[in-house]
């Protein structure tokens, strides 16, 4: 089942490198995203107010931007691929192999937090080299550890809305329209202090707002103790649960849309 | 049933190459929708080593069966037995040892024909040689470029060669050359008959008349979710007790009634002045002909003898007039 995996996942991944919407939508826009946000409202100083002190706005934009790249390997792109093999009946034929179900979607969740990981990790890379922040030692584990539960949750929830798409050229606009709005309520594009109560207390609901509170904390610099953010890793899980349990009730392996 | 089977002479057939083990065996298959049954009780059997042709219109319940036995769809009731097993609850041994090549499915984003291939090949336990199998469906020289960018009857091809690269003993080919062009219908139907060489068994369902008696041992033809005809392509629908139509123009001065007495009879005018004779035994009515003419001094230059083809017995089979007769 694992080998099975493994070996799915290693064409699945060469398949999304060699994708041009993936590239821009996953692996391009994170990266514009960093680098626009901090520029322009992270310069001459701009801070913003964090647990336990203030951070400059270009190194509140790391760790929001990098729960965007999680979120746009693990759920955006998660959605557009998966549609686009079951209406090609890609999915279909797969599943007329002995390989188990499983391993089919074993393989492709690996494929997306491969890919969440090392986002996360360039995001840093490009924070640490630009804007001079870099994620506290004592911390880093509570980071690893959310990317990668953030990572999950979202493949989990890109499952289930994957499920409720019935054309593969509605994926594409669907997710977007979804997670624009909650990047902007969730403090992922504008602080939260800026925002107005209501908007914010609206994000509180979703799973965005809490990915990237959890990997704000991980990240700040204020934090004390090993940096685990619980309450939002619990909330971020819990949707990814709900998302599972539409996942496996709803899944198909044929074309939904004919 | 019963009945249908020995007017068409399936018992003949039965006593051929037959006396193997059924690989594909259906009793009573039945598929209800909310509305109406596209599958309405029935029966086939086929036998390791022969192609299979399941015949019929557009909606007549063929994809429906074939995805019953494939394990895509369940059935409501009847029962299925593939392979020695039931295919509703067979698992990825039995996978293993099917291929199937659908309707309509396109190739894996962002692989070329090789690597799609070795990807396939690595889900089964003993899977063919990658490049020989490439090979055997034409494709060596795309064998590099990415599935995507192949022709309509090159993913066609490739379908076909990722159904193979497991080494299945069955293979379920779901209408494989519709919307072709006629040279790439000829080279999948090479390939489809290359499969008889391997010594597969292929169920293979199609709505032309022409494929099913190019390729198949056996045909079955369904119309309306019933089954309407069995046999081979010689004997379907009574095609082998039918007449034959010679047909011919006379010179100016010369009547159909001036024709041998026991050929006269026979006789009707056909379209634009021409005669047909309606024969059961075509040799000895074409010798009459021939002799009567030659002895006369003229020829028949507009000869013609004709078979009822196969087109014409299914279209009988599966048209208006013969669903009038069904429940």
């Amino acid at each position: 089942m694992i080998r099975m995996a493994l070996h799915l996942f290693g064409y699945d991944l060469r398949a999304f490198v060699r994708n041009r919407q993936s590239q821009f939508f996953t692996l391009a826009l994170p990266v514009l995203f960093l680098v626009i946000f901090a520029s322009v409202f992270g310069g001459s100083g701009h801070s913003t107010e964090v647990a336990g002190g203030r951070i400059s706005m270009s190194v509140y934009y790391v760790p929001g931007i990098i729960a965007l790249g999680v979120i746009a390997a693990c759920f955006g792109n998660l959605v557009a691929s998966v549609t686009a093999q079951r209406e090609r009946g890609v999915l279909k034929r797969r599943r007329a192999t002995p390989v188990p179900a499983a391993a089919v979607i074993a393989g492709r969740v690996f494929t997306s937090v491969i890919i969440a990981v090392v986002m996360a990790a360039v995001l840093l890379g490009i924070g640490w080299a630009a804007y001079g922040a870099h994620v506290p030692g004592r911390t880093a584990l509570a980071l690893a550890v959310t990317v990668v539960i953030g990572a999950a949750s979202f493949c989990c929830l890109g499952y289930a809305l994957t499920s409720l798409i019935r054309n593969e050229d509605a994926a594409l606009p669907t997710t977007q329209a979804l997670l624009l709005p909650l990047y902007f309520i969730s403090g992922v594009f504008v602080a939260v202090p800026v925002l107005p109560h209501w908007l914010a207390d609206v994000g509180e609901i979703f799973p965005v707002r809490h990915l990237a509170n959890a990997l704000l904390v991980a990240y700040n610099p204020h934090t004390t103790g090993l940096g685990f953010a619980g309450l939002d890793l619990l909330i971020v899980a819990a949707w990814g649960a709900a998302g599972l349990l539409i996942a496996v009730r709803m899944f198909s392996w044929m074309p939904l849309g004919r | 049933m019963d009945s249908i089977s020995k007017e068409y002479g399936v018992d003949q057939a039965a006593a051929g190459p037959a006396r193997s083990e059924p690989v594909v065996s259906v009793r009573g298959l039945v598929k209800r929708y909310a509305s109406h049954d596209a599958v309405a009780g029935i029966d086939l059997e086929v036998r390791r080593g022969e192609i299979f042709a399941f015949l019929g219109p557009n909606g007549a319940g063929k994809t429906t069966t074939v995805e019953i036995l494939e394990g895509f769809r369940q059935r409501t009731a009847g029962q299925v037995c593939v392979l020695g097993h039931d295919p509703a609850t067979a698992g990825g041994a039995w996978r293993d040892r099917v291929g199937v090549v659908w309707q309509e499915s396109q190739p894996e984003p962002g692989l070329s024909v090789r690597e799609c291939l070795a990807m396939y090949a690595g889900l089964y336990r003993a899977p063919r040689d990658i490049d020989q199998t490439i090979a055997l469906v034409g494709l060596t020289e795309k064998a590099g470029a990415l599935g995507t960018r192949l022709s309509g009857g090159q993913r066609r091809r490739l379908d076909f060669a990722l159904a193979l690269i497991g080494d299945p003993e069955l293979i379920f080919l779901d209408e494989p050359t519709t919307g072709f062009d006629p040279s790439a219908r000829r080279a999948a139907w090479e390939v489809v008959a290359g499969l008889r060489q391997l010594g597969k068994t292929v169920f293979l369902t199609t709505h032309y008349m022409d494929e099913a008696e190019y390729l198949a041992d056996r045909i079955t033809v369904i119309s309306a979710g019933h089954i309407v005809a069995e046999g081979t392509p010689q004997t379907l629908g009574g095609r082998d007790h039918m007449t034959t139509a010679i047909s011919f123009t006379l010179p100016d001065h010369v009547q159909a009634r001036d024709l041998p007495p026991g050929l006269r009879s026979l006789t009707e005018p056909g379209p634009g002045g021409s005669t047909v004779l309606h024969s059961g035994s075509p040799l000895a009515h074409l010798q009459m002909i021939s002799n009567w003419a030659l002895g006369r001094g003229f020829d028949l230059p507009d000869l013609d003898v004709h078979r009822p083809a196969l087109e014409e017995v299914y279209l009988s089979l599966t048209g208006p007039a013969s669903k009038k007769d069904q429940p």
